[in-house]
């Protein structure tokens, strides 16, 4: 069953990347490369599933393995919610030698009935990892057994470790959505206004740069899949008029199998960048006039986005002196490659060269447009490398996530971090107004010019 | 003796204390100089552990994977490995790989020790490179106890066979000894104990040595894999030391491995925190080194005592709940009620000899979950950094200590061994008491328990 769903998910059509592949490739999976042992790096098709649900805030998560999967890793990342923080407890099976040899299914069952029985939550997400997968334990039936026994939703997320990578994890996060959760409840009431954001997991409260957007719009966010999420409004979801696909390659398969079954159209924008935050409201506005929302939307959109981006530019105005000539070397993937570069530059920054890692085809040619002929697209560039690009002081700034802070920090050079771990919230308008004002910060800080300065003995010897 | 209340029915682990063992066994390995850790096992075990070990020491940390899939698991990893060696051999170029398993692997059941030999044969390239193997399945104990693994391992790969002193051997280094450095001592700790170790002119070979490694500094140069530690070189001659110094009881067995393939003795510490323990160190160091202590350190004794007398006002009868690894529980528990402190919460990971000797009436191996219900009353929780949200929930102050501890800057430098270190760690912790002390307001008693206060009586009257 798992196999099928496995073919499935790495077939899907709607994925661009996956169209240009030959059979073969698709087969391998997602990753943009094949796993090489020894240097491989990346999360799991686990780590990806918990990725994509867990910020259902009011659910238990509840992972059944061994210490490593939940112990290293629980409450580790930055969703936030607004009110229950359920999602946060660390739960998990800890399967022990004796229940390995055993088979761990019966202790699953009493886990699970434990579970309800102290937290009393809206529905338990169950986590497949390797260990239980490799001996057998069959998660699907001891999920339905408990759901019948508790008369709680109990939803099997069948996505152990070594089927995959990340990405392909929290495509089958979405799968269990579809099958398990979507569409099992109604929603009280609708409006012409109803949306869902698909692949947004609030991290660092960045949906809620984006929430009050809405609300000044009168749209209504039915669902939020999954950041800051409440169980019940996922249950809803399928009553939603539109589906905007903020992360494109995680739920993909998700908004496609929501247009196929439900009807709701769907559309990949995303929340990073003036320009985009602006096309992406504009094109909900659209898409709800479309069907059937009244048509006076797209003027009081158009009236907004006018208002916000004529403001977020002159709020922007003040860092400029300071930033202008900066050289910046950007490296993330996928929207942000080329989403960001535009208020980078209206700084008068230079994007010596964007990581295209994550991309896809159309990602690349965008950054190429804005970056012009000169600038270098990269696909992965080596640690060693990028050591000795920042060392020789070819960037003045590396924007990344937290797996090259260190190559920038040791090399004495600023850092910003734009990826998942990060702390400041950089969706919207006022996000982008605040990633450039965290920028200034760090380029600006006084340590750079002492840490810099030669130590006592260094010229003397 | 502590009633110790072990959860074999318990189902589910809410909050988990523990961290998993390979962890605990690559954290051994960044020990270890020009050393890659790797992991056999799916790519997200190696995620995992990476992260978190990021978090704490806010350092790169070298870790690879075999990126084992669901085929390969089951067709066996033999080949994954080979193809990870040679990967890392070629692109980093470490000296040492420690190789660990994981709960996939093992699950699996592989002939890891077999399947290397094999290959070590098909690659003379590798002929410089030593592969040390340290059999970490996630399902049994924890970061200590995988820690303890390792330096097992590394000890009967690396450290040659054969008596310190007889021909054929080079004679034993006079002034030489070795430390076998627990996982409940950090970076700064080790930086400490090999500056007293030093004063009575002796060198010490630490094994692993993080202060090497993990100390947090900036090297001027990229390099791929561990940046210091303890050198090939210097494991290699743990034989020729006069003595080894075992810190924490899961380094036992790695001390009696020693022993047995060189002869050098051991001297066994729990901890180094507290007078008792460092009045031990000090002597032992003595008579090793033939020197009495240097006036550094009876200074700094006077100072400890100090600080014991200052600051015993404020601890005296402070109810304390602690949840840490078994030898890290030991440190400060028996640390915290040589203050006066009763320990009326202990929780720890896993079992382990040292378990009946925590100061309490009642012990559990469990997770945080149950600090959470028992710590109700307590003036002071201890415990890692996953502790904070509990502390906050329940209104008591939080001394974090263990692993991780990825919400404070300096886990690595953090001192509690040697006279000072246990200075400071009074002055630490009796400053939270003091803090927390207008809370004792008018009508605000508390009754207390009475087996609390019989257990210390009892214990002192026995110590007495």
């Amino acid at each position: 069953m798992l196999k099928q769903k496995l073919q499935d998910v790495l077939n899907e059509p709607a994925c661009a990347t996956n169209q240009a592949k030959t059979t073969q490739d698709r087969r391998k999976g997602c990753s943009a490369k094949a796993l090489v042992p020894g240097a491989a790096a990346g999360g799991c098709a686990f780590d990806g599933a918990k990725v994509a649900l867990q910020p259902i805030a009011d659910a238990a998560h509840l992972v059944h393995g061994p210490i490593a999967c939940e112990g290293n890793s629980w409450d580790s990342r930055h969703a936030a919610s607004s009110g229950p923080q359920l999602y946060r407890t660390g739960l998990t099976t800890d399967l022990q030698e004796l229940d390995i040899i055993h088979g761990g299914e019966k202790k699953l069952f009493r886990a699970i009935g434990d579970v309800i029985a102290r937290f009393d939550p809206p529905a338990v997400f169950v986590y497949q990892t390797c260990v239980p997968a490799l001996i057998g334990d069959d998660l699907v039936k001891v999920c339905a057994l408990a759901a019948a026994r508790f008369d709680k939703p109990v939803i099997p997320v069948n996505a152990p470790g070594f089927v995959g990578t990340k990405n392909l994890g929290n495509k089958l996060g979405g799968e269990a959505l579809l099958d398990y959760v979507i569409g099992t409840r109604e929603p009280q009431h609708t409006t012409p206004y109803d949306i869902n954001v698909l692949g947004e997991y609030n991290v660092a409260g960045e949906l809620w740069q984006v929430t009050p957007l809405f609300e000044r719009l009168g749209i209504r966010l039915l669902a939020s899949i999954t950041g800051d999420g409440r169980y019940h409004d996922v249950c809803c979801a399928h009553r939603a008029r539109v589906n905007m696909m903020v992360c494109s390659q995680a739920l993909i398969n998700l908004a496609r199998k929501m247009e196929e079954r439900w009807d709701i159209p769907y559309f990949e924008g995303s929340f990073y960048g003036i320009g985009d935050t602006s096309s992406a409201l504009r094109t909900i506005a659209e898409m709800l006039v479309a069907r059937g929302a009244p048509a006076e939307l797209l003027a009081r959109t158009d009236a907004l986005i006018a208002q916000e981006e004529a403001e977020a530019w002159s709020r922007l105005v003040q860092y400029r002196p300071a930033l202008a000539g900066k050289r910046v070397l950007l490296y993330t993937g996928g929207v942000k490659s080329w989403s960001v570069i535009s208020a980078l530059q209206e700084m008068g920054m230079i994007v010596i060269g964007t990581s295209v890692r994550k991309s896809t085809d159309s990602d690349k040619q965008r950054a190429r447009e804005l970056l012009g002929p000169d600038a270098q697209l990269f696909d992965q560039i080596p640690a060693r490398e990028m050591y000795r690009m920042l060392e020789a002081g070819e960037a003045d700034i590396l924007i990344s996530g937290g797996r090259t802070q260190f190559t920038a920090l040791k090399a004495r050079v600023p850092w910003l971090d734009i990826n998942q771990e990060r702390h400041h919230a950089y969706a919207g308008y006022d996000g982008m107004v605040e990633m450039v004002r965290q920028i200034h910060r760090e380029l600006t800080n006084p340590i750079w010019s002492q840490i810099r300065a030669p130590a006592p003995w260094e010229g003397q010897e | 003796m502590a009633a110790i209340i072990d959860h074999p029915r318990k189902a589910v682990a809410i909050n988990p204390l523990k961290t998993s063992a390979p962890l605990g066994a690559a954290l051994a390995f960044l020990g270890l100089d020009a050393c890659q850790p790797l992991f056999h096992g799916s790519q997200g075990c190696t995620a995992f552990a990476l992260v978190l070990m990021v978090r704490h020491f806010r350092e790169a940390i070298p870790l690879q994977t075999t990126a084992m899939t669901e085929i390969s698991t089951i067709l066996g990893g033999a080949d994954h490995v080979e193809q990870a060696i040679g990967t890392i051999h070629q692109r980093a170029k470490p000296r040492i790989i420690g190789l660990c398993t994981t709960g996939l692997t093992e699950t699996r059941g592989e002939d890891m020790a077999g399947d290397l030999k094999l290959m070590k044969a098909r690659h003379p390239e590798w002929q410089d490179l030593s592969v040390v193997f340290a059999p970490t399945p996630d399902y049994i104990g924890g970061l200590q106890e995988g820690w303890a693994i390792a330096v097992t391992a590394m000890i009967t790969s690396l450290v040659p066979e054969g008596p310190a002193t007889p021909a054929g051997c080079a004679p034993a280094v006079r002034d030489q000894i070795n430390v076998l450095a627990g996982s409940h001592l950090t970076p700064g700790d080790l930086e400490a104990l090999r500056e007293i170790i030093e004063s009575f002119g002796l060198t010490p070979i630490i094994l692993p040595d993080l202060s090497g490694s993990l100390d947090g500094h900036v090297p001027g140069r990229y390099i791929p894999h561990t940046l210091g530690g303890t050198r090939l070189e210097e494991i290699r001659a743990m034989g020729r030391s006069i003595h080894t110094l075992a810190i924490g009881d899961h380094m036992r067995a790695a001390a009696e491995a020693l022993a047995q393939r060189t002869g050098v003795p051991f001297t066994l510490f729990d901890h180094l925190t507290g007078l008792a323990a460092n009045d031990r160190l000090v002597t032992l160091l003595s008579e090793v080194s033939g020197r009495t202590a240097p006036p550094l350190l009876r200074r700094r004794r006077s100072q400890l005592v100090d600080a014991m007398l200052d600051g015993h006002f404020y601890f005296a009868g402070q109810r304390v709940a602690i949840a840490a690894e078994p030898d890290l529980l030991l440190a400060l528990s028996e640390f915290l009620t040589g203050l006066g402190c009763t320990l009326s919460t202990a929780v720890t990971s896993a079992p382990s000899p040292v378990l009946n000797r925590i100061p309490t009436n009642r012990l559990i191996i469990g997770d945080l979950d149950d600090l959470e219900r028992e710590a109700t009353g307590c003036g002071l929780l201890i415990t890692h950094a996953q502790g904070a949200e509990i502390a906050k929930r329940m209104g008591i102050p939080l001394f974090r200590a263990g692993f991780p501890l990825f919400d404070r800057l300096g886990a690595a430098h953090r001192i509690t061994v040697g006279y000072r270190g246990s200075r400071d760690l009074i002055f630490e912790i009796g400053n939270i008491f003091m803090d927390h002390r207008a809370e004792h307001a008018p009508g605000h008693h508390q009754r207390h328990q009475e087996d609390d206060d019989e257990y210390s009586i009892g214990s002192q009257a026995a110590a007495g």
